[in-house]
């Protein structure tokens, strides 16, 4: 296990909310977690959670009608939600970089790969001369896997397969070497075969160069694989946060319950696969209390009228319910 | 989702008149422009009975009363708001039948050029197979030439005159509504209520007419309102050139022509006043015609 | 590569026949062709004389076979009004012709795409707003009012530029061309406006919509991500991308330029093929009338090829084939 470093992120009660003609779509409720150096940090929710804008919020690069309204986004010392745009492209793809989800659509079709590779490193260097660029490129082409890198860098994103543009994506962010690097769904559009590719080099790349990344997901089986700790959202807040052997062994809020009873396994050969009952609220018209409440075995009078705070539970775990069993709270 | 979008794609204008207007107040501008062009379309109905005077009555015109600028009044006593041409006839009354005869031909040849185009797209995309392969690919060589070409072309073969210009216009616009019809003919066609009809052996003209062609009708009526401020605008380039219209049937475009020349010498009105009447119109049109586009577009709706 | 430019120029070569074909059924079955061809004021013996040597009294298909051969030849008939064969008239004349066009293509390009990329990137803003009513205006406004607007204004009324006529030319690197001297600039400005403001709206309204789609891409966030500066998103990612469309139409709207010169070069007096043909069908003048609609036919065919060839060339996914 990762020894717990001083962490490089920190984000503390982040607001994010879209004020569209609907409404105020409160997409980041409060949302407060850390990431050391070096550690692997999964978010995991489902469409809608906020898992990406939390994401995006970090990067400062959240469309309008959205806006970070609170909190602060601790890096390094900074904090990033008052900084400039000017001063936040310096980090950027510099400090810290950003993996998308779908790679045929990331990359820009009609500019060559080592245009895209090049100029990502010249927009923090400004002394780098074009063939140290395109040297550079080459060699973290070859890093995350590329053969004939060289070839490679002349050619466009259509020519290459969906877990080869990702690895380039992975390359690309890798280039200035980060402290952070945030991968949004990296693996959700490819196929299962190289989602596990992907997933096991870019464990293996993190460890290498002591890079923190944030792996946001809606498959709880990935970060499994992959992350030291996970943090758990929904409906915009985190509801369970913890060292993933630990809320996979044993998930205490509902929901972590519900998704880990989800997930198809051995032990569960021959029984129906489990559901959470009901739907994810509107995010424009969430209910007073807790916001899971209406789909929860567990949920009694006082969830639905006060929203539940974080409770803090033993090694480091945090969870956000009432119910918790009295002897595991702190 | 997407059979929801289907069956809401177009609306019949004619069913829900005050949902319509509802969508189509949603710009001012177009509200405006709609009134502005009805009171263009009254005055060219009724230009006989609201011009202050019947500028072709040749015993009410009078050569003395030339090139007279805005605002004069005459040895009779008459008011010339706008002034008089270079034959003494007053300006206003001249653009008011002049907006007649524009709207006229424009109307007219948008009408005939919208049946028979849209007759084409409809057979087309209803029988497919050789007939519609060839008839798009002449109405997609006929498109890729500018229409001021293809109406120079056909002038040049014909002559001039007034139903040569305005088979011109015809011959020039039906292209346009052939593409439209077909294109939304295609949509409609594989829709249920096509099958529906087969199923009850309705003929193939009772198909087509009565039941593809109402729901082709919102698609339509925008190409026309747009082509029919294509068609006075194209109508009067080619008066102005002098290939258009004659000298009996003076479209703005003539008023204009005529007047050019007698702005090197200052009067500026005999030229410019058409010039605006003609500019409103098509902008009027233009502008009613793109929040129809607005309205009836399906990756616009709400 | 070599195989798709050899299949489009095939095509054109047939394009160009079926073109050739329907003028000459225009002219000699729509139309009375000895009123076509043969000067209206001819007297009997002339006008047999002139059927026998133009061949008229052969069989329609023999008539088409010579008309192709001597149009291969150049010969396309002889103007009745100046005596000289029509094509050299039309040839002499389209230098002018051209060189208005393509200055106007170059201000509507210069300014369009500018105006329509600012529209876009900020379209709530005051000056975005007005950009687009402007274009709506210049969309709707006849290019010849346009023209007059221009001349009673900047010509009789201020008296800075001069209303008629083309100015005078020098010569660089082999290229004859008013637009060279100080003198040929004043006269060219204004009916190049004039040209290009028909087209100005057109390409600000492509460059518009290309950009506000484009702008929502992944691959700009992408590289706003990487840190990239926004002008250089805006200058490399997003014009690149919005060029391939907008240079594709541009390509094709530049013949109708040429078609619309008719009206400018009337309403300015430019010595040019456009204002050739407007007093030639005037005048009844038939020969130079078919000889340019030849000319015309053949420019359109070959911009229809160069677009598709530049279209080829400029977008990387037609070009090079790729995997999935």
């Amino acid at each position: 296990m990762r020894q717990a470093l001083e962490p490089i992120l920190k984000i503390n009660n982040l607001q994010t909310h879209f004020f569209t003609k609907a409404g105020i779509l409160k997409a980041v409720d409060g949302v407060s977690f850390e990431i050391a150096a070096g550690e692997i940090v999964g978010l995991v929710g489902e469409s809608g959670s906020g898992k990406s804008i939390t994401g995006f919020s970090v990067m400062g690069l959240v469309d309008p009608p959205g806006k970070i309204i609170d909190g602060n986004i601790n890096f390094k010392g900074k904090d990033l939600s008052a900084l400039s745009n000017d001063q936040m492209q310096n980090i950027r793809g510099n400090r810290i970089a950003m993996i998308f989800q779908d790679p045929m659509m990331t990359l820009n079709p009609v500019l060559r790969i080592e245009t895209q590779m090049i100029e990502a490193i010249q927009a923090h260097d400004g002394g780098v001369s074009r063939e140290d660029a395109r040297i550079r490129s080459r060699d973290t082409l070859g890093l995350v896997g590329i053969s004939s890198p060289d070839e490679r860098l002349r050619a466009y994103p259509h020519q290459f397969s969906g877990g080869m543009r990702q690895r380039v994506s992975i390359a690309i962010a890798m280039l200035n070497r980060p402290d952070l690097i945030i991968a949004d769904e990296p693996t959700t559009a490819l196929d299962v075969t190289i989602q596990g590719q992907v997933i096991s080099e870019m464990q293996k790349l993190c460890r290498e160069t002591q890079t923190a990344l944030l792996w946001i997901t809606h498959d709880l089986a990935v970060v499994a694989g992959i992350a030291d700790r996970v943090c758990v959202m929904y409906a915009g807040r985190i509801v369970e946060q913890g060292l993933v052997a630990n809320i996979i062994a044993n998930p205490m809020h509902p929901y972590t319950q519900g998704l880990m009873g989800s997930v198809p396994s051995q032990n569960q050969r021959g029984k129906p696969l489990q559901q959470i009952d009901g739907m994810v609220p509107s995010m424009l018209n969430l209910p007073v209390g807790c916001a899971f409440q209406n789909r929860c075995n567990y949920a009694n009078e006082k969830c639905s009228n006060m929203q539940p705070d974080i409770t803090q539970v033993a090694d480091g775990r945090q969870v956000r319910c009432f119910n918790i069993p009295a002897g595991q709270q702190l | 989702m997407s059979a929801s979008a289907n069956k809401q794609s177009y609306d019949l204008p004619a069913a829900g008149l005050r949902k319509f207007w509802l969508d189509f107040s949603e710009s001012p501008t177009a509200v405006i422009a709609l009134f502005v062009f009805l009171i263009i379309l009254f005055i060219a109905i009724f230009a006989p009975w609201v011009s202050p005077s019947n500028p072709y009555d040749l015993t009410s015109v009078d050569i003395m009363n030339s090139r007279l600028p805005p605002g004069s009044e005459d040895f009779s006593g008459n008011f010339y708001i706008l002034g008089t041409d270079g034959a003494g006839r007053d300006m206003l009354s001249a653009i008011f039948y002049g907006l007649r005869v524009s709207l006229g031909v424009g109307a007219l040849s948008g009408l005939v050029a919208l049946i028979l185009g849209a007759s084409v797209g409809l057979s087309a995309a209803y029988f497919g197979g050789r007939f519609e392969t060839i008839m798009m690919r002449i109405v997609d060589i006929q498109l890729s030439f500018p229409s001021i070409l293809m109406a120079l072309i056909i002038l040049a073969a014909f002559g001039k005159g007034v139903e040569k210009t305005i088979i011109a216009l015809i011959l020039v616009q039906w292209a346009y509504y052939a593409r439209a019809a077909r294109a939304s003919a295609l949509v409609e066609k594989n829709k249920e209520y096509v099958e529906a009809a087969k199923c009850l052996a309705l003929g193939d003209k009772r198909i087509i007419l009565s039941h593809i062609a109402p729901n082709c009708m919102a698609p339509l009526i925008v190409v026309g309102t747009l082509q029919t401020a294509h068609a006075i605008s194209l109508e009067a380039t080619l008066s102005f050139l002098g290939l258009g219209l004659p000298i009996t049937e003076p479209s703005l475009g003539l008023l204009i022509g005529n007047g050019f020349e007698y702005m090197y010498s200052g009067d500026f009105w005999i030229s410019i006043f058409p010039g605006i009447a003609l500019l409103i119109t098509i902008v009027s049109i233009n502008l009613v015609g793109d929040q129809l586009r607005d309205m009836f577009n399906p990756r616009l709706q709400k | 590569m070599t195989a798709f430019i050899l299949r489009r120029s095939l095509q054109s070569i047939v394009v160009l026949f079926i073109m050739s074909l329907i003028v000459f059924v225009g002219v000699n079955l729509v139309g009375d062709p000895v009123d076509m061809l043969i000067n209206p004021e001819a007297d009997q013996a002339e006008i047999d004389r002139v059927i026998r040597d133009l061949g008229l009294d052969r069989p329609v298909s023999e008539q088409y076979w010579y008309f192709v051969v001597n149009a291969f030849q150049g010969d396309l008939g002889r103007s009745f009004i100046f005596g000289e064969p029509a094509l050299k008239l039309i040839v002499q004349r389209m230098p002018a012709t051209m060189e208005l066009a393509l200055v106007s293509l170059l201000m509507a390009v210069v300014f369009g795409i500018p105006l329509g990329i600012y529209a876009g990137l900020k379209p709530n803003s005051k000056f975005s707003k007005t950009i687009m009513a402007g274009s709506i205006l210049g969309f709707s406004m006849p290019t010849f009012w346009v023209g007059i607007i221009l001349i009673m204004f900047f010509s009789v009324h201020l008296g800075w530029l001069p209303s008629t006529g083309r100015g005078d030319v020098a010569t660089y690197f082999g290229v004859t061309s008013s637009a060279f001297t100080l003198d040929g600039l004043s006269h060219i400005f204004l009916p190049a406006f004039n040209l290009a403001l028909f087209k100005l709206s057109s390409v600000i309204r492509l460059a518009r919509a290309g950009t506000r789609e484009v702008i929502l891409q992944d691959y700009i966030k992408f590289a706003r991500a990487k840190g990239l500066a926004e002008s250089r998103v805006v200058r490399i990612h997003l014009l690149k991308n919005i060029m391939i469309p907008v240079i594709t139409i541009i390509g094709l709207e530049f013949g109708s330029l040429i078609a619309f010169s008719t009206v400018t070069e009337t309403v300015f007096a430019w010595p040019g093929m456009g204002k050739l043909i407007i007093d030639s069908i005037y005048n009844l003048d038939r020969p130079v009338v078919v000889a340019y609609l030849m000319i015309i036919v053949v420019i359109f065919v070959m911009l229809n090829l160069i677009v598709d060839i530049l279209y080829s060339v400029l977008d990387p996914r037609v070009r090079i084939k790729g995997v999935s």
